[in-house]
């Protein structure tokens, strides 16, 4: 059996949430807008998975709005605020490490006139609150940064970064929690958040759901027009079992949050003594803030795509960044502004642990993966030598 | 059994020889080479990933193996050893063989070296029609596909022993409607897909958008000459020729003409009436021989030349030939010699490769020269 360690990208669904799934998808199949019984108590199920999430994230339950994942939710946060914020101004600031839910949708709106600010970053991947606070002016609208690095797990401060913007009034402060939502305890309002996107399969839950947390008062204007469904901010039958999975997934992970994090700190620290053993191996992203079960690293002069395709071929999976692997020598943006060269960025590896991996996985991950990290660098060596495969050429 | 890598176009044959390798109890490893950006280009999203048709067919074909699949980015190997010759060579006035280059420095040179010094692969293989075997001396041989009609050995003579080796061809006992029935009856995504018969990195077919854009070609006029070498009128751009051509040369005359030569340097075009481009000496560069070395001489006699037949485009008749080293002691890779054929070619192209074989073995071959004689 693999490997997997590539909770970042995905992780698998939980029985127990499976489970809470189930009825919604077969007898208690109802539309929550119907005015029957069958409507009824798809209704109810749809209410309560608005009210648990919003209870774990210290929100009220009509400021939730589930949508169909991550980028949907971002989507519609940052589209909504910024048509709705048209009239005030049109600068919006975010940060230079994003993901490209955040960044294409942004480049999307610069094309219709919005300015947008992208804030570098330091070598660890970290936004400066200062430059943040610096960048805003009496035209800004939002600002927009992530909680927590998909490529190499670094945590912003978040907090620091809330303060500075809720100094200005009428900027709306966006946050991507996708990547973090299962390990950040999240209190939107210590955190001074005003729209913050979660996605569902990031802790356990099903694919094809997740959310935007919008904070009463702010005004965004609904991406997806239809019915009057999820307040008006979103047309459309809702997906009752993905929420209610959703729901269920984040419960379970926010209870046992502590416990799962120490334990995958200490399993990530295992195995990536094991793998910084390896010459010419680096840490990329911040050393201790930062998620507790993510692993990045540069392993010079190998391409981060052929170790991950020799350790799949070892049964381990892994990924070099980001889950979009066709063939594309395009670096990684997030490395670029962290200030790697491509020549460096090309060698990135992520290793991404779960609450399902173990100690004995990790073992034999210690083993095999320093093991294929020195072999491929070896290799590429030889290959860098020839690159056309005519060795025997005199 | 052995790891094999098998380079999966999406076309069906290289699907058929993922598939039958994998029957085989092989540990298949597919993979798709990204090697330009012509699939981009093809997107209505341009330059975004996850829009490359044909990758995705092989990857479909590979979930249905249930064999591994990945994408490779081989993009600078293969403009290095195929995509810049291919330019350099028509700006020079002479006709490309990619194809040649591709499974020299590519498939069997680049992809084969990662293969074995990356994954721990024995062997990569292709969907060609080709056979490969050990001949009595224990070296590999290069055979001729079973199916005539198909062969595509023209364009693997340059495998060496150290590539030949580590090749492999499983559908070189197979016809095409034999490879076609096989991945029905496998219900491969692939099995009905048509043939592709263009130069991959040409999408519209025309090789002269590719050295427009790729090359930065801006084609002058030039004279075109007639036999008697008065101008019969004017060209848009040498390099947009090759040898034998008698299509859109845009002149008239008493009886067919054809381009018998190109002049780069002076950007002139000669044609020639079909007699003309006959010849009986082909001039070859760049020659290699498959076994490692040149047959044995003293087949003929003790100048170093060898009776062989030889092809000078991909499916022509084969000539028998005497293939003599232009001076002693030729190198056995990268030597010129020259063919003197028992018959006459016809338009033999500069660029061109020539390849030289012993009944179904691939001898080698080499590269057309121009010829020292003018047409």
């Amino acid at each position: 059996m693999a490997i997997y360690l590539d909770h970042a990208a995905t992780t698998p669904l939980r029985r127990e949430v499976l489970d809470a799934m189930l009825p919604y998808l077969t007898g208690e199949f109802g539309n929550p807008s119907s005015a029957h019984g069958f409507g009824r108590q798809a209704r109810a199920a749809l209410d309560e998975a608005h009210q648990r999430v919003a209870a774990r994230i210290g929100a009220d339950a009509r400021e939730i709005v589930f949508t169909s994942g991550g980028t949907e939710a971002l989507n519609l946060g940052l589209k909504g605020a910024a048509w709705a914020g048209k009239a005030r101004g049109h600068r919006i600031v975010t940060s230079a490490v994003e993901h490209h839910a955040v960044g294409h949708t942004v480049r999307y709106l610069e094309k219709f006139g919005f300015e947008i600010v992208e804030l570098p970053v330091d070598r660890y991947g970290r936004v400066d609150p200062a430059d943040v606070e610096a960048a805003i002016t009496d035209r800004t609208i939002l600002v927009s940064v992530m909680l927590a690095n998909n490529e190499v797990g670094t945590i912003q401060p978040i907090a620091e970064i809330g303060r500075r913007v809720h100094a200005h009034r009428g900027v709306l402060f966006a946050v991507d929690a996708v990547q973090a939502g299962p390990h950040v305890e999240l209190d939107v309002a210590a955190l001074g958040i005003d729209l913050l996107a979660l996605s569902a399969h990031k802790f356990e839950g099903p694919k094809g759901v997740g959310l935007l947390y919008i904070r009463h008062g702010t005004h965004i204007v609904g991406q997806q027009q239809g019915g009057s469904q999820e307040r008006h901010r979103r047309g459309g039958t809702e997906n009752v079992a993905g929420a209610v999975g959703m729901a269920a997934a984040f419960d379970l992970a926010s209870d046992e949050r502590s416990e799962t994090s120490r334990r995958l700190r200490r399993l990530r620290e295992r195995l990536q003594k094991a793998v910084l053993a390896v010459d010419g191996t680096e840490l990329t992203g911040h050393p201790r803030d930062r998620l507790p079960n993510h692993l990045s690293l540069i392993a010079r002069d190998t391409d981060g795509n052929a170790v991950a395709m020799a350790l799949d071929l070892e049964g381990i999976a892994a990924s070099v960044g980001s889950a979009c692997a066709t063939g594309s020598t395009e670096v990684s943006h997030v490395l670029t502004a962290m200030g790697y060269p491509d020549e460096e960025a090309r060698g990135a590896l992520r290793l991404s642990l779960g609450r399902t991996t173990t100690d004995a996985e990790i073992d034999e991950a210690s083993l095999t993966i320093p093991r294929v990290i020195a072999a491929m660098r070896a290799g590429a060596a030889a290959v860098a030598a020839d690159p056309l495969g005519q060795g025997a050429l005199a | 059994m052995s790891r094999i890598l098998v380079a999966m176009s999406g076309g069906v044959d290289s699907s058929v020889a993922a598939a039958l390798l994998h029957e085989q109890g092989h540990d298949v490893v597919g993979v798709w080479m990204r090697l330009h950006d012509v699939a981009d280009s093809y997107s209505e999203f341009k330059k975004s990933c996850c829009s490359l048709d044909a990758a995705d067919d092989a990857r479909r074909v590979a979930a249905q193996l249930g064999i591994p699949f990945y994408v490779m980015n081989l993009e600078r190997e293969f403009d290095a050893g195929v995509l810049q010759p291919f330019l350099t060579a028509y700006l020079d006035g002479r006709t490309p063989s990619p194809c040649v280059d591709c499974n020299t420095y590519v498939k069997f040179g680049a992809l084969l070296g990662r293969a074995r010094h990356l994954y721990d692969c024995e062997a990569v293989a292709t969907g060609h029609y080709a056979r490969r075997d050990v001949g009595p001396d224990g070296r590999a041989r290069l055979l001729r596909a079973r199916d005539d009609d198909k062969d595509q050995t023209y364009f693997l003579y340059g495998l060496r022993q150290d590539q030949l080796e580590h090749a492999r061809f499983p559908l070189g006992e197979l016809t095409k409607p034999e490879v076609r029935a096989v991945a029905r009856s496998l219900g491969l995504a692939t099995a009905d897909k048509p043939e592709s018969q263009e130069i991959c990195f040409v999408p519209g077919g025309d090789y002269r958008d590719a050295l427009r854009e790729r090359a930065g070609w801006a084609p002058e006029p030039g004279p075109v000459l007639d036999v008697d070498g008065s101008t019969l009128g004017e060209h848009p751009g040498s390099a947009g020729f090759t040898v034998g051509q008698r299509r859109g040369i845009g002149i008239a005359a008493d009886a067919p003409r054809y381009v018998s030569r190109i002049d780069p340097v002076s950007n002139t075009i000669q044609l020639g009436r079909r007699e003309d481009l006959e010849t009986r000496m082909v001039p070859l560069s760049g020659v290699s021989f498959v076994a490692g070395s040149a047959p044995d001489a003293t087949v003929v006699a003790g100048d170093g030349s060898f009776r062989a037949e030889i092809r000078i485009r991909h499916r022509s008749a084969l000539v028998p030939a005497r293939v003599r080293p232009l001076t002693a002691g030729e190198p056995s890779r990268g030597g010129a010699w020259v063919a003197e054929t028992d018959t006459p070619v016809w338009a033999a192209a500069p660029g061109q490769a020539a390849v030289l074989y012993d009944g179904d073995v691939v001898l080698g071959g080499g590269r057309i020269e121009r010829s020292a004689v003018a047409a």
